[in-house]
């Protein structure tokens, strides 16, 4: 048996999850390239987080797409349970407010026969407040579709990844892709800002830039992705428009839909805008006064009230990938050997993420003639870090006097304790990633509830100084370290600069 | 940016901190005398004088300390001090460190501008074994 | 899980949390203050500047000096203290009869008790609820966390310093960055007049020459890694900001003071009514919330500028819960309502029985000068109000008696 030696660039949803599936081989040597700090801070972090059932796919146009969708929806019920993702599966409704809406949205019935979707339907007004009773209730009706669901998007590639690297895959992390080798039409490897890395097969994950990584290849050269922002507001865990279905509006040729959903975590979160930015602004994440005006007024449409902008708790934008006609770019080469593009996975990419990694290497068997072996050992499961905010105060109190660390509460909010923050340190450190509050707070969810970190922050921040006995000072935030360095730095060097 | 949307130091115009009214001061001093225009009440003529002559501040900072339970102390000059000795006594807390433990009310630098500089917070000692 | 049975049950030890406490204990009630942090003592911890204790000991303190004294006198009125231990969860069984769930290191300890004193304080405005665009980058702090780091972890947080917000806390933080040598470029208000005391406006900002940007929003942050500027625009009556006067400044760092809001997320969980003027709970002259034996003090119950007032409060609801008990619930009264009128932002409390003095605590919606405030036949005169010095007066009951009506409203006016 050939052993390959594998780089995925890119450690979002696609590249971790191809890193998974991979893991389950002996025929593969797997390292994932990321340039980023950590893993998933790419478009998988900012999104709308919702597995899709796939009745939107339209068969005959994205034939690719509608089939992969629908697969990973059904491979996803399965991924949250064995990698103990938070996950909720309470299905969809797509409001409509007109008989042209109402037109648009039954269209997807047929989408949803053809593509294998159970239980789509149309639900009227009069229905509606039963299935949902936030709605408002001037929506004439709306299409259901009960296999929608949401995961918490940045603990599903970092659960992945953890899973991934438990089997064997490496992590490299801070680490750009600035080239890809090839000699005699075949791929050699890498080159990164930190050296360079042999491989017999490269795979193009590379989210927002992965055209470059494709032009890198000397491959599908006229594929350029477009970035479109998309907005979101997130509301206080507080207020008491919790919608229980995933709801959004029906999308015109115009607009797309825009969502209203209780978040795994608890929150209600309205997004996403569609905004085209020029192809070169593929780090422009900033909010706008527009993009919240819109959303209130979206939100307005599906819900029966939406809460006061007061109550909005934190605004945040994401990048969609946007591939020339909508298309994903997904395919293993010949000329250069060893080469993969997994590109342009705009959405439902999330959703797709599993049966994107599935397919990828079902192709390359093909291709590269390869026969797989199965490890004996691979390690299907992986537990997620206790969270005390969800366990009775009974439970808790047992688990506290097995380690009185769960007893100290760091996160008020969110009710976080010290040994949550502590594992996600060590968890962090497993991977081969530098622990940052911001990696901690992902982990954890210290940080995410009404005061936004302004109560935690220093103290997450204090416990990883101490666990790297590094000063407070230099513990990264997200990129950058909370201080300049001590509290006199300044009038020191003013000291040094008259003598 | 227009200036006149920013409050700058001024030195003959002052507001009165005595009491909530803040009434606008002018000091202006002729051949023998200060006068003071704009007081409602002779608190502010005395103020306005005191500012004028000889502006005193309590500084207060922190200072860095050696092996305590926290690494800063947080101090204060024990009198006012002159408001241009400020800046002479924020370099010397910046250039001192002292050794826990710290008690509150401890003398951590004497005699500078006219004041000591006393810590108004307890650092105890940490045992630097763990 | 450990039980406990006490009479008063105080949550948080800030000023007004150790003030009740020791007050209830004083009362002969036996008393229990758990608090959160490793640490007793609340905001004035992290407060190395002075104007504390000016009312309460008739001296000037800094907040660390002031928070000392106040946990002396308290260890000496003998209340028994619980630090790292964090309230989970309140449950009314009742009247005299709650479960207060404590998280602590040793487990989950549940108090069984006939009051609570809830002294929680307040959480502080963060960029989010400010409508402020732009990235969500490194560099940005609340001041009470710039605070903390500066002046317990001794942690510089940056050189070139933009403060949001002339309250106090901006005033002061702006001037513990000149103090220790960087460049703080503005301090922007939305409102056309300073947040803070004039004190500070003179020895914070004049004493180093800072400018301050009245009627001037932040609108947006700008930087990759971590802020390289903030846009700030003039904004117009109903503080839109102007786009056309929109200008940059250049910083590394931008400082979140503007303003906090009472942290009752564990009261408007078993549902307290709240007040949306102050976003505390509506309480009676005994500071008891609309579910009975549970009173609140302090900032959680209205945001205090001055420490004085927030241990006041603590004492006047260890004096409700004393007789609380004593009575098996508070007395029923026939009770007025007391509600702001002319020029008045907030008056609390929002009942009172007119059966015997009570301090009032309001705050103006504007700055106004030769006015009086008058509730029913009682005025006082006032040289000068602003939204910056909380109103603090003592009513004599008799001067409310005549006043009929359900509901009595206090308003500033105009001299004649
Ligand atoms: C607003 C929005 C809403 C969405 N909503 C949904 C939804 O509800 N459901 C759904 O199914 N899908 C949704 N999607 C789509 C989904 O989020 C994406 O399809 C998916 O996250 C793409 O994952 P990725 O791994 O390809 O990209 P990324 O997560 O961006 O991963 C790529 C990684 O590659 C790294 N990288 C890039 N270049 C290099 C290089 N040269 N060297 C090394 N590393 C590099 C990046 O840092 C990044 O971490 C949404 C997308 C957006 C933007
Ligand atoms: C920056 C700043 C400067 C100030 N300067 C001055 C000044 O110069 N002069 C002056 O007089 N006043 C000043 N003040 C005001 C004064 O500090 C406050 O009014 C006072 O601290 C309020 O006291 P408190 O007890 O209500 O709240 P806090 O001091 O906030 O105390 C609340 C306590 O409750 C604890 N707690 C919260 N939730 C829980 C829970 N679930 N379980 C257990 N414990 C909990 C917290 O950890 C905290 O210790 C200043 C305030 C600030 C923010
Ligand atoms: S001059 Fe008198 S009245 Fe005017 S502010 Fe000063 S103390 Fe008050």
């Amino acid at each position: 048996m050939k052993k390959y030696r594998v780089v995925i660039v890119g450690a979002g949803i696609i590249g971790v999850s191809i890193a998974r599936v991979l893991s389950m081989y002996e025929n593969f040597d797997v390292s994932i390239a990321e340039m980023e700090p950590d893993v998933g801070w790419g478009i998988s972090k900012a999104n709308t987080s919702i597995i899709h059932p796939c009745h939107e796919e339209d068969p005959e146009r994205y034939p690719l797409r509608a089939r992969l969708c629908r697969e990973g929806n059904s491979i996803w019920m399965e991924w949250v349970k064995e990698l103990d993702i938070l996950a909720r599966w309470p299905g969809e409704l797509m409001v409509f407010h007109s008989s042209e809406e109402e037109r648009e949205a039954r269209k997807y019935i047929s989408f949803a026969i053809k593509n294998n979707v159970p239980g789509v339907q149309v639900i009227y007004r009069d229905e509606l407040q039963s299935y949902e009773p936030t709605i408002n209730p001037d929506a004439e009706g709306a299409l259901y579709a009960p296999t929608a669901g949401m995961i918490s998007p940045f603990e599903a590639v970092i659960a992945i990844a953890e899973n991934a690297i438990e089997n064997g895959v490496k992590l490299i992390v801070d680490t750009r892709v600035s080239n890809v080798k090839i000699t005699n039409h075949s791929v050699v490897g890498v080159d990164t800002n930190r050296g360079s890395i042999d491989a017999d097969i490269i795979i193009n994950a590379a989210g927002l830039y992965a055209d470059h990584v494709s032009h890198m290849a000397g491959v599908a050269r006229s594929f350029y992705i477009k970035p479109r922002r998309g907005e979101y507001i997130v509301f206080d865990e507080g207020v008491d428009i919790k919608p229980k279905k995933i709801l959004h509006t029906t999308p015109t040729p115009t607009t797309k839909g825009v969502y209203a959903i209780t978040t795994v975590h608890g929150n209600l979160m309205i997004g996403p805008t569609a905004e085209d930015l020029p192809v070169d602004a593929r780090e422009s994440r900033t909010t706008t006064e527009n993009g919240l005006s819109y959303l209130l007024k979206e939100g307005g449409r599906i819900l029966n009230r939406v809460p006061p902008p007061s109550k909005i708790i934190r605004r945040f934008a994401g990048l969609r990938p946007e591939p020339p006609q909508g298309e994903w770019l997904i395919e293993v080469y010949t000329d250069p050997f060893g080469f993969v593009n997994v590109a342009g996975i705009r959405s439902p990419g999330l959703t797709a993420a599993p049966a994107i990694a599935n397919y990828v290497l079902k192709l390359m068997i093909k291709k590269y003639d390869i026969t797989l072996v199965k490890k004996a050992s691979w390690v299907r499961h992986r537990k997620s870090i206790n969270r005390i905010r969800e366990l009775s105060l009974e439970r808790l109190d047992e688990l506290i006097r097995k380690n009185p660390s769960y007893g100290k509460i760091i996160c008020h909010c969110r009710t976080v304790s010290e040994a949550e923050i502590l594992e996600a340190i060590d968890r962090i450190i497993k991977i081969g990633v530098k622990p940052t509050v911001d990696g901690v707070k992902f982990r954890t969810t210290a940080g995410f509830g009404k005061c936004q970190g302004s109560f935690c922050r220093w103290r997450i921040a204090l416990l990883i100084s101490r666990k790297l006995d590094i000063p407070l000072h230099s513990v990264v935030i997200k990129r950058s370290p909370y201080g300049l360095g001590d509290v006199k730095l300044l009038l020191r060097s003013r000291m040094v600069n008259k003598t | 940016m227009n200036s006149s949307e920013i409050i700058s130091g001024a030195k003959e115009e002052l507001i009165c901190i005595i009491c909530p009214i803040g009434c606008s001061l002018e000091v202006y001093r002729d051949s023998d005398d200060i006068h003071v225009k704009g007081a409602l009440c002779p608190k502010g003529i005395e103020y306005a004088k005191q500012e004028f002559l000889d502006p005193r501040r309590v500084v207060m900072t922190v200072v860095r300390v050696k092996n305590g339970d926290l690494p800063v102390v947080s101090v204060k000059t024990s009198v006012p001090v002159l408001k241009k000795c400020i800046n002479d006594i924020m370099m010397i807390t910046a250039s001192i460190e002292v050794v826990a433990p710290v008690e509150i009310g401890q003398v951590i630098a004497r005699d500078i501008c006219g004041a000591n500089i006393v810590a108004t917070r307890e650092v105890k000692k940490i045992n630097n074994c763990d | 899980m450990i039980e406990r049975k006490v009479s008063v049950m105080v949550v948080g030890a800030g000023p007004a949390g150790i003030a009740a406490a020791t007050k209830a204990a004083q009362l002969g009630l036996e008393t229990v203050l758990v608090e959160n942090r490793d640490i007793l003592g609340g905001i004035p911890l992290q407060c190395v500047h002075p104007g504390f204790g000016l009312h309460y000991f008739k001296e000037d303190m800094t907040g660390c000096e002031f928070i000392h004294r106040l946990i002396d006198r308290m260890h000496r009125a003998g209340v028994e203290t619980i630090v790292n231990a964090y309230v989970h969860s309140i449950e009314f069984y009742s009247q005299l009869e709650k479960n207060v769930n404590v998280v602590t290191q040793s487990g989950i300890l549940r108090i069984n008790t006939k009051t609570v004193i809830y002294t929680a304080g307040a959480r502080e405005r963060h960029l989010f609820e400010l409508n402020v665009h732009g990235d969500r980058i490194d560099g940005i702090y609340t001041a009470g966390e710039a605070q903390t780091i500066m002046d317990l972890y001794g942690v510089l947080p940056g050189k070139d310093v933009v403060i949001i917000g002339s309250g106090d806390v901006g005033l002061i933080m702006a001037r513990r960055f000149a103090l220790e040598g960087a460049n703080v470029k503005a301090v922007i208000e939305i409102m056309p007049y300073p947040g803070g005391l004039l004190r500070n406006i003179v020895q914070c900002l004049k004493d180093f020459n800072i400018p301050l940007y009245l009627g001037h929003a932040v609108t947006e942050i700008i930087g990759s890694k971590r802020v390289e500027a903030v846009k700030v625009a003039k904004v117009d009556e109903d503080q839109r900001p102007i786009r056309s006067t929109e200008f940059e400044i250049t910083c590394d760092t931008v400082v979140i003071a503007a303003g906090l809001v009472p942290n009752i997320d564990l009261l408007e969980k078993i549902g307290v009514a709240v007040d949306p003027r102050t976003k505390g709970p509506i309480v009676n002259e005994y500071l008891e919330t609309s579910i009975p034996g549970i009173f609140a003090a302090g900032n959680a119950l209205v945001v205090n500028d001055l420490v004085d007032y927030a241990a006041e409060q603590g004492e006047i609801a260890a004096d409700g819960a004393k007789i609380y008990i004593e009575n098996c619930g508070i007395p029923t009264r026939n009770w007025t309502r007391i509600k702001p009128g002319r020029n008045l932002r907030f008056v609390v409390p929002h009942y009172v029985s007119r059966e015997r003095d009570v301090v009032l605590y309001a705050r103006v919606q504007k700055p106004e000068r030769n006015v009086y405030l008058s509730i029913a036949n009682f005025k006082a005169k006032m040289l000068s109000l602003r939204p910056a010095e909380m109103i603090r007066i003592k009513i004599p009951f008799n001067r409310i008696l005549e006043d009929n009506h359900r509901v009595i409203s206090v308003e500033v006016v105009p001299y004649e």
